[in-house]
C-alpha cells in the first residue's frame, strides 16, 4: 500500500508520519511537495501536523490554496482515502473537505500531552480495526483544536454517525467532545491528536497504529 | 560616508573606552568613520568578544576523544558514532527577555537554532533554562508573571511552529532576578559526519550570498544592549530587540540543509548577534581571506537606512554562505524552491580586509582579523567573591514536617512545571524518549539506535554562597542526571550568566565559577565545547546571583527508560549513596532554608567528586541492567521531595520509609546533599551487590505501597501525606502563582 504524505511549507509532523507508515508499518511512502498538480499513484494521502504556511492567518487559510490541493479534492471526489492530522485536519476544513471550524482552545494556551481518545465509530476506512470498548492513548499538540460547528451540523455528524473519535477528557473545549470526523462519503477524516506520534513503545503508546492498520486492512477488503 | 564627528561623547555612546578607541585607530591607522565605529563597537562589545571573560575561558576543557568541534565555531560537535555526530550550544537571550518576553525569547529560541543548522544539523531537541523573579511579590510580582508568561508563549511560539521538541530545563524563581530574568536556551542538532559545514570564507573570487529575512531597522545595536547594566532608560530600548519569525526559520532550514547538499556551497553563517558585520568578518577571518560586499545589493526592509544602520542591523532569519564560483545557480535554485530570497552581496577576496561599500564607494574597510579575533581582552581585577549571607547558622525553630513538605512542594522551585512544558510540543519528531519531568531527556537517533540524553543545572543560590563549589556541584548533577537515565555524559555547554564584571567581587564570582566548571568538567570528563557569556546582568546596580549553567550531553544504547515514577507496590526502596551527611552551615543553601526558613546562610551542600563519580557508576549500571523500575536523583529539597516526586506517576504508587539517622530531622530530609539516588526495585539483592562493588552504601530505607507517603526516622513517624492530594497541590501550584 502507498501513502503520499504531502509537504507543505511549514508542515512539521510530515518526517514522522513518513516514519510511521514506512518504518513501523513497513508501507510505502511518497512525499508529495505542495506544488505538485498531481499526487502520483498512492492509495492514502496525509495532511501532516504543522504550521503550513506559518499559520499566521488562520490556520489552514493559505493552504488550502496550494496547488496540491486540487488534486487532492479530485482525489476525494473520486473515493480516495484522505487522512488529515493537527493542522492537516484544519486544512481539509478551510478546504471544504469536512465540516465544522478550528479554533482556539478553550484555555487559549498550546497544549501538548497523551490524551485518552474512544472511537465513536467503527464503520470507516480509518477505524476499522478499532474497538468502541476502550480508549486509545494518543498525543495532542496543538493550539488551535477545539471543534466547532453549529447545532445543525453536529446533529447531523452524530446522526450519520459521521464522529470519528472523542475526547474522554476533553482537553480544549471541543464541542461534544469531538476529536474527530468524517466527511459523508466516509473516506476522507480529519483528527487533531497525533495517531503517527503513538505507534512504538518508545514513543510512550502503540495505541495511534490502530487508524494505520484499519487503513491497510481496509484496503485489503476493498 | 556619514558626516557625524567622532567625538568623545560618541566613543562613549558606542560604550568603548578611549584605549579601545587609540587602538581602533592604531589598526585601521587613521580615525573610524562613523559606520567603522559601530563596527567596531558591535565587535568588540562584551556580548561578541568575550573581552572580560576569555582570558579565564580557555582554563576549560575543550578536546576529548568523541569532540569534533571544539568552542570558536557557531556550536561544538561531538561523534555519536555510526556515522553520526551531534551540534549543541546553550545561548542567553536575558536582556532582550525582560524589555519584551515574547519575541526576546523567541527570538532566543530562532538564534540558537540557527547555530545549529548552520552547522549542518537538523535541530532535534530545545531546552530552556528560565529564571525569574518572585511571582508573588508585592512589589514587582505582577511584572514578574507577565515576563514568565511571555516568555514561556515566546519560546511555545517559536519552537512549535519550527517543530523542534522542547524536551526539557529548569525553572527557578528568585528575588535577584525580579529585575533580570534570565533566559537561557539550549539546541542540539544531528547530521551525517560528512555533512557537518563550517562558518569559513574561502576561495578568492567566490561569490558571497545573503539568504533569507529583508534587513530592517530592528535590533541595531542589540548586542551592545546586552553588554551593559539596566536602567530605566533600558525600557525605551524596546525597538532593540528583534522580531521572530519561525515560519521564515523553517524554510531556512529546509533550504539551506537542501542547498548544502548540492555541495556548492563553502562555507556559511547565521546572522545573530551583530548581524552581516559580524558573520562578515568572522567568515573572513577564519578563513584568512577577505570579503567585500555592497550594500545596495542587501535585501531591505525599509527605504533610506545607512551603512551603519545596515551593518548593525540583527533582522532574524538571515543567513551568509559563500558558493563555488560558478555553481551558485545550483543553490539560487534550491532558495527559490523554498520561496526565499537569495541575493549575491559580494565576493570573496585576498586582502585580509572587510570591505564595505554603498552606491559603489568604500564606507569601511577594515582587517577581518583584527576586528574579529583581536578584539581588546582584560584581565578584570578580582577580589573576593561578593556574598552577604551570614556564614552562621541561625536559630531555626523546631522542624514541622508535616507541615515542611506539602509547603516546599507548592513552593515555585518545586512545583509541577506542567503549566510551563504543556505549552511546548515535546514530541515533534516522534524521538522523545523521555521529555519533561525526566531526569535527562532522552531523545533517539532513529538512524542508529543511539539515544542522545541532555540536562540543564544550575544553582544561582549555591552559587552565592560559594562560586566555585555551585559551579561543581551543577556539573555533578547534570552529570547524575544523565547517569540516572543509565546515560555516559560526554561533553557539555555552559552559559554564564553574571552581572558587572568591571566590579571586581562580581568578577571574582565569575573567575571562581569557571574554575570550579572546569575542573568538575575535566573530572567527568565532559568537555566543554562551546558556549556563552552573558554580563552586566544588573538592574539599577543590583546584581543577580552568579549563575553558571550547564548542559550535559550523553549517550546511551536506545532502550525504554525506567523513568522517575515508582510503578508497583512491594518492592523495596533503596536510596543508593545512603542519607549522607550535612552539618548546619551546610543547610543553609537548600530549599527548606529558603522556603521555610525564609533565609540563607553558609555555603552549599558538600561534594566529594569521587563518591560522586562510584555513585554514578553504579546507578547508570544498575539502569542498564534493568535492576531498577524507578530511578530518580537527589536534587533540590532533598530525600523527602525526591521521594514524593517518585510517587506522582500514573499509579499513585507511593512508600514507606524508616530512616535510621542521628540527624535532626528537617536535616535528615530536606538536606541537599549530592551523589545520591532513590530507586524502587524488584531485585534489592542485586542492586546492593552492584552498589558494594562500586563502593556505594545501598540501604534498603522502606517499601512502596499504594496511595501513601509515609516517613519514619529510627522508628518514629515524621510524617504521613496521601499521595493524591499531594500531588494535587503539586500540579496546580505555578498555575494559581501565575494568576
Amino acid at each position: 500500500m502507498t501513502f503520499g504524505v504531502i509537504v507543505f511549507p511549514g508542515s512539521n509532523r510530515d518526517h514522522d508520519a513518513a516514519y510511521a507508515v514506512s518504518s513501523v508499518l513497513d508501507q510505502k511512502v511518497e512525499i508529495i511537495w505542495h506544488d505538485s498538480p498531481t499526487l502520483g499513484a498512492v492509495d492514502v494521502v496525509i495532511l501532516p501536523g504543522g504550521f503550513a504556511y506559518g499559520d499566521y492567518l488562520r490556520c489552514g487559510a493559505i493552504a488550502k490554496f496550494s496547488p496540491v490541493m486540487k488534486a487532492v479534492k479530485k482525489f476525494a471526489a473520486d473515493g480516495g482515502l484522505v487522512l488529515g492530522i493537527c493542522n492537516g485536519f484544519q486544512i481539509l476544513v478551510e478546504a471544504g473537505l469536512l465540516p465544522g471550524a478550528l479554533i482556539r482552545n478553550r484555555g487559549l494556551q498550546f497544549i501538548c500531552r497523551e490524551v485518552d481518545l474512544r472511537p465513536a465509530t467503527t464503520n470507516s476506512p480509518f477505524t476499522c480495526a478499532a474497538s468502541k470498548d476502550r480508549v486509545y492513548r494518543v498525543p495532542i499538540a496543538h493550539g488551535e483544536g477545539c471543534y466547532f460547528a453549529d447545532e445543525r451540523t453536529l446533529d447531523e455528524l452524530e446522526s450519520e454517525d459521521r464522529v470519528a473519535f472523542r475526547y474522554v477528557d476533553n482537553p480544549n473545549g471541543s464541542l461534544r467532545d469531538i476529536a474527530g470526523v468524517l466527511n459523508r462519503e466516509r473516506n476522507v477524516m480529519g483528527m487533531m491528536p497525533h495517531p503517527e506520534d503513538a505507534t512504538e513503545l518508545l514513543m510512550g503508546s502503540t495505541d495511534g497504529l490502530v487508524v494505520f492498520q484499519s487503513l491497510i486492512s481496509a484496503a485489503v477488503r476493498a | 560616508m556619514s558626516a557625524a564627528a567622532i567625538t568623545p561623547d560618541l566613543i562613549a555612546q558606542h560604550q568603548l573606552t578611549s584605549q579601545e578607541y587609540d587602538k581602533i585607530v592604531s589598526i585601521l591607522g587613521r580615525e573610524p568613520s562613523y559606520t567603522e565605529l559601530g563596527i567596531f563597537s558591535v565587535m568588540w562589545s562584551e556580548h561578541c568578544s568575550y573581552k572580560s571573560s576569555r582570558l579565564h575561558l580557555k582554563k576549560l576543557p575543550t578536546r576529548g576523544k568523541l569532540v569534533v568541534q571544539g568552542p570558536g565555531e557557531n556550536a561544538g560537535i561531538i561523534d555519536i558514532g555510526g556515522g553520526y555526530v551531534i551540534a549543541f550550544k546553550i545561548e542567553s537571550h536575558n536582556h532582550p527577555s525582560f524589555i519584551e518576553p515574547f519575541q526576546g525569547a523567541a527570538t532566543g529560541v530562532g538564534g540558537i537554532l540557527r547555530d545549529i543548522f548552520t552547522m549542518g544539523a537538523r535541530p532535534i531537541a530545545v531546552m530552556d533554562s528560565l529564571r525569574f523573579g518572585r511571582l508573588d511579590d508585592p512589589e514587582t510580582g505582577a511584572r514578574n508573571r507577565r515576563i514568565l508568561s511571555g516568555v514561556v508563549s515566546g519560546i511555545a511560539h517559536y519552537g512549535n511552529c519550527f517543530g523542534v521538541p522542547t524536551v526539557g530545563g529548569e525553572t527557578i524563581f528568585e528575588s535577584c532576578y525580579d529585575g533580570n530574568p534570565l533566559v537561557n536556551v539550549f539546541a542540539l542538532g544531528v547530521c551525517r559526519k560528512e555533512d557537518v559545514f563550517y562558518a569559513k570564507a574561502a576561495g578568492i573570487g567566490n561569490p558571497v550570498i545573503y539568504v533569507g529575512a529583508r534587513t530592517g531597522r530592528d535590533g541595531i545595536h542589540g548586542a551592545s544592549m546586552a553588554s551593559a547594566e539596566f536602567t530605566e532608560e533600558s525600557k525605551q530600548k524596546r525597538p532593540n530587540v528583534q522580531v521572530g519569525d519561525p515560519f521564515l526559520e523553517k524554510l531556512l532550514l529546509e533550504a539551506c540543509l537542501e542547498a548544502m547538499h548540492t555541495g556548492a556551497i563553502v562555507g556559511i553563517q547565521d546572522m545573530g548577534a551583530a548581524g552581516l558585520t559580524c558573520s562578515t568578518c568572522e567568515m573572513g577571518s577564519r578563513g584568512s581571506v577577505g570579503i567585500e560586499i555592497e550594500l545596495d545589493r542587501v535585501p531591505q526592509r525599509e527605504t533610506g537606512m545607512t551603512p551603519y544602520e545596515i551593518m548593525l542591523s540583527e533582522s532574524q532569519e538571515r543567513m551568509l554562505l559563500v558558493a563555488d564560483k560558478g555553481r551558485e545557480d545550483e543553490v539560487f535554485r534550491v532558495f527559490r524552491k523554498w520561496g526565499l530570497e537569495a541575493v549575491e552581496i559580494g565576493l570573496v577576496t585576498n586582502d585580509g580586509k572587510l570591505r564595505v561599500k554603498q552606491h559603489g564607494k568604500v564606507v569601511a574597510e577594515i582587517p577581518n582579523r583584527e576586528l574579529a579575533d583581536e578584539a581588546p581582552l582584560y584581565d578584570r581585577p578580582h577580589t573576593r567573591p561578593m556574598r552577604q549571607a551570614p556564614l552562621i547558622a541561625p536559630a531555626l525553630p523546631a522542624a514541622d514536617v508535616q507541615k515542611a513538605l506539602p509547603a516546599l512542594m507548592v513552593s515555585g522551585d518545586l512545583c509541577s512545571k506542567r503549566w510551563i512544558w504543556q505549552q511546548y510540543d515535546y514530541l515533534v519528531r516522534s524521538s522523545t524518549v523521555a521529555g519533561p519531568g525526566s531526569d535527562a531527556a532522552i531523545v533517539r537517533i532513529k538512524e542508529t539506535g543511539t539515544s542522545v540524553v541532555m540536562s540543564l543545572d544550575g544553582n544561582g543560590r549555591y552559587c552565592y554562597l560559594s562560586p566555585r563549589e555551585g559551579a561543581i556541584l551543577a556539573v555533578a548533577e547534570s552529570c547524575r542526571n544523565l547517569s540516572t537515565v543509565g546515560a555516559r555524559p560526554v561533553a557539555a555547554t555552559n552559559c554564564l550568566n553574571f552581572g558587572n564584571p568591571e566590579r571586581p567581587e562580581i568578577m571574582a564570582q565569575l573567575v571562581e565559577a569557571i574554575e570550579g566548571m572546569s575542573e568538575a568538567c575535566r573530572f567527568f570528563g565532559t568537555p566543554i565545547t562551546g558556549g556563552n557569556v552573558s554580563l552586566y546582568n544588573e538592574t539599577l546596580g543590583e546584581g543577580i546571583y552568579p549563575t553558571p549553567v550547564i548542559g550535559i550531553v550523553g549517550l546511551m544504547k536506545t532502550a525504554e527508560p525506567a523513568g522517575v515514577a515508582f510503578r508497583n507496590a512491594g518492592r523495596s526502596v533503596i536510596l543508593l549513596g545512603g542519607v549522607g551527611a550535612c552539618d548546619d552551615t551546610r543547610f543553609g543553601g537548600t530549599q527548606y532554608a529558603k522556603v521555610i526558613a525564609k533565609q540563607i546562610w553558609g555555603l552549599p551542600p558538600a561534594l566529594d567528586l569521587e563518591r560522586e563519580k562510584r555513585v554514578q557508576e553504579a546507578i547508570r549500571e544498575i539502569v542498564n541492567e534493568g535492576l531498577a523500575e524507578s530511578a530518580h536523583d537527589l536534587s533540590d529539597g532533598g530525600l523527602a521531595v525526591t521521594l514524593t516526586e517518585c510517587s506522582f506517576g500514573p499509579a499513585a504508587i507511593g512508600a514507606r520509609i524508616d530512616l535510621s539517622s542521628g540527624l535532626r530531622p528537617e536535616v535528615l530530609l530536606f538536606h541537599e546533599g549530592p551523589s545520591r539516588v532513590l530507586l524502587s526495585t524488584a531485585y534489592p539483592d542485586k542492586v546492593a551487590a552492584t552498589a558494594a562493588r562500586h563502593g556505594v552504601d545501598a540501604p534498603v530505607v522502606g517499601v512502596t505501597m499504594e496511595r501513601e507517603v509515609e516517613i519514619r526516622q529510627n522508628g518514629k513517624l515524621l510524617g504521613k501525606w496521601e499521595v493524591a492530594q499531594l500531588k494535587t497541590l503539586y500540579d496546580l501550584a505555578l498555575e494559581s502563582h501565575v494568576r
